[in-house]
């Protein structure tokens, strides 16, 4: 509380002086994004486009909601407030990129065309093509988070068990160091031909990519706790279950994060994959499908989708280890 | 602490009796047998309060171990009150040289550790480990974490999860080793104050010749390893006691020439 204090000292004199510098970036920013809306509407496009017309409008719109903003900075929420200052130059030079963007494809057809999409396009893919893409999404939401949390479970509880118990590590160690490091994709031809469906299958090798890490991850969190720890908790009357429930887990948490961090990304390869193989739904097959098509800035646009989606739930990850782990310090910040 | 004094004591136990009858411990060291305690009987009185001094790494430390029922010694007896030591109890509460808070958990919830364990639960739990932080000073942190602790506080907190388990006998392995020589004072004072109103026994390892002196009634020096009783020496001085008493200097030459630095002084 002291330092907290201590900060807005230091900080004060700082913040009165150029109060009105990053109000004005926003102004500024703002009419950039009117100014790229202007050269999609003005700039003759080199050769059909349909959604020109909406995409200035969607970027005209954002300048006018930054406009809005940075007239009404003042009086925004004081976190609002920051965020937005804190994002201002982000928001200045997206709309020179789009318009850069926009120059090389629509306008100038600068580049090979069927490979590089412009900004339109992906945009028409978004309305015109919502429904299977957003099918896509949901099916390789279904899968990734079906065969992640098996994989999460299982690994977990492996985890424990082998840096628990000895007799556990003595079979399950050699185990898991012949097939952990064999990447879970390598498993594909076999799986599709084991399992009943292509689903199942899918669900198995996510499954797998998940728990090697979070295995391994888990177990060295566990061997690694401060044997002080247990000698505490013992000389208070603790017994076996509460040594491993509440000494071992809670002291591991910070790697078990580690596991499920590299886990989750492990299994963003292993869903592609198997989508592109063998499922005939999610993001993966719509990658493949579009490019059977060559139809790319469908291609762009799950690419953008499933990034969005990849970093939504990484995101969502950090969001809850930062609440179950608040007793760390010096977190990374996703 | 003075104010402490007044608030409503737990009741305690009284202290348990300790015997150590012909205890000797030896490490396996990957085939190499290092003997760290050979031959050592001590009795203590049930309430008393006795400082372990020998030279670093005697084996102190490791008695403690073995009183606490962390492990059985390699041969000999450890008897409470008569009985032998089975295992670890929350009789016998460790309090060591690093706090060993659990950092994920609040001061209060480290506290609240022993009763847990115990299954103690409700309006007891939160009595108990509200009294216990109070004593220690530490009633306004119950929601701190570890990380945002000075090391005196993390100690007195570790101080205070000791005693929620109102322990018959309080094993202070260096408890005031890392903590800056002001805070120790400070200290040092406290757990005497503490055994006093408790009256829990309390054996106590430290390097500091003079913390013996000044806290305990009867101080053992150990030999070096195997850790041996050299000598017994009883501090005949009532408390509360003074730092400059012309027998505490006395008894310290004493000790320090047990100890074999009597060229120093």
């Amino acid at each position: 509380m002291s330092s907290a204090s201590h900060v807005q000292q230091i900080a004060a004199p700082l913040h009165v002086a150029p109060r009105f510098r990053p109000h004005a970036l926003l102004a500024f920013a703002a009419l950039l994004w009117f100014a790229a809306a202007g050269v999609s509407v003005w700039v003759p496009d080199a050769d059909d486009y349909e959604r020109t017309a909406l995409f200035a409008l969607l970027v005209g719109a954002v300048g006018a909601v930054l406009a809005a903003a940075s007239l009404a900075e003042p009086a925004l929420p004081k976190g609002l407030a920051a965020r937005l200052r804190g994002v201002a130059p982000w928001l200045a030079v997206l709309p020179v990129l789009l318009v850069g963007w926009e120059l090389v494809t629509a306008k100038f057809d600068l580049l090979p065309r069927p490979f590089f999409a412009a900004p339109q396009s992906l945009l028409e893919v978004f309305t015109d093509d919502w429904r299977r893409l957003g099918e896509s999404v949901a099916r390789s939401l279904f899968l990734l988070l079906g065969g992640y949390a098996i994989g999460a479970a299982v690994g977990f509880v492996a985890g424990v068990a082998v840096g628990w118990s000895r007799a556990v590590g003595y079979w399950v160690h050699p185990v898991l160091r012949l097939v952990g490091p064999l990447p879970a994709t390598a498993w594909l031809p076999l799986a599709f031909f084991i399992f009943p469906t292509s689903h199942s299958a899918s669900t198995f090798l996510v499954a797998l990519a998940t728990g090697f890490p979070v295995t391994v991850l888990t177990w060295s969190g566990v061997a690694g706790v401060n044997r002080a720890y247990y000698d505490v908790a013992r000389t208070m009357g603790a017994g076996r279950a509460f040594l491993v429930l509440k000494v071992a887990i809670p002291a591991a948490m910070p790697s078990v994060f580690v596991g499920l961090f590299m886990g989750l990304g492990a299994s963003f390869a292993v869903l592609v994959v198997a989508e592109m193989m063998g499922v005939k739904a999610g993001l993966g097959w719509y990658l493949q499908w579009a490019q059977g098509w060559a139809a790319y800035a469908n291609m762009y646009a799950a690419l953008l989708v499933m990034a969005l989606m990849c970093t939504g739930l990484i995101t969502l990850l950090f969001r809850a280890r930062d609440r179950l782990l608040a007793w760390q310090k010096g977190l990374v910040q996703w | 602490m003075v104010s402490a004094a007044r608030l409503s004591e737990p009741a305690f136990a009284a202290g348990a009796a300790i015997g150590v009858r012909r205890v000797s411990h030896r490490f396996d060291l990957g085939g190499a047998v290092l003997p760290v305690i050979e031959g050592l009987s001590v009795e203590i009185e049930p309430g008393s309060f006795v400082a372990l001094l020998g030279p670093s790494g005697c084996g102190k430390s490791t008695l403690l171990r073995l009183v606490a029922g962390l492990e059985p010694p390699s041969a000999g007896q450890l008897l409470v009150d008569g009985l032998p030591i089975a295992g670890p109890s929350p009789e016998r509460v460790v309090v060591f040289q690093d706090p060993t808070l659990f950092p994920w958990r609040t001061v209060w919830d480290n506290a609240a550790l022993g009763l847990e364990a115990q299954g103690v639960r409700g309006e007891e739990r939160r009595e108990r480990v509200g009294t216990a932080l109070a004593r220690v000073g530490l009633a306004g942190f119950a929601n701190a974490y570890p990380h945002q602790l000075s090391g005196g506080m993390a100690q007195r907190a570790a101080l205070a999860r000791a005693i929620v388990n109102q322990p018959r006998v309080l094993i202070l392995d260096e408890p005031l080793g890392k903590l800056d020589s002001l805070t120790r004072i400070a200290m040092q004072a406290e757990l005497v104050g503490m055994w006093q109103r408790a009256g829990f026994t309390t054996l106590m390892v430290t390097h500091d010749v003079e913390e013996a002196l000044f806290m305990a009634q009867r101080v053992l020096v150990l030999s070096d390893r195997p850790a041996r009783l050299v000598a017994d020496l009883a501090v005949d001085l009532p408390y509360p006691r003074h730092r400059g008493d012309p027998r505490i200097a006395e008894l310290r030459r004493q000790a320090l020439g047990l100890l074999g630095l009597d060229a120093t002084w």
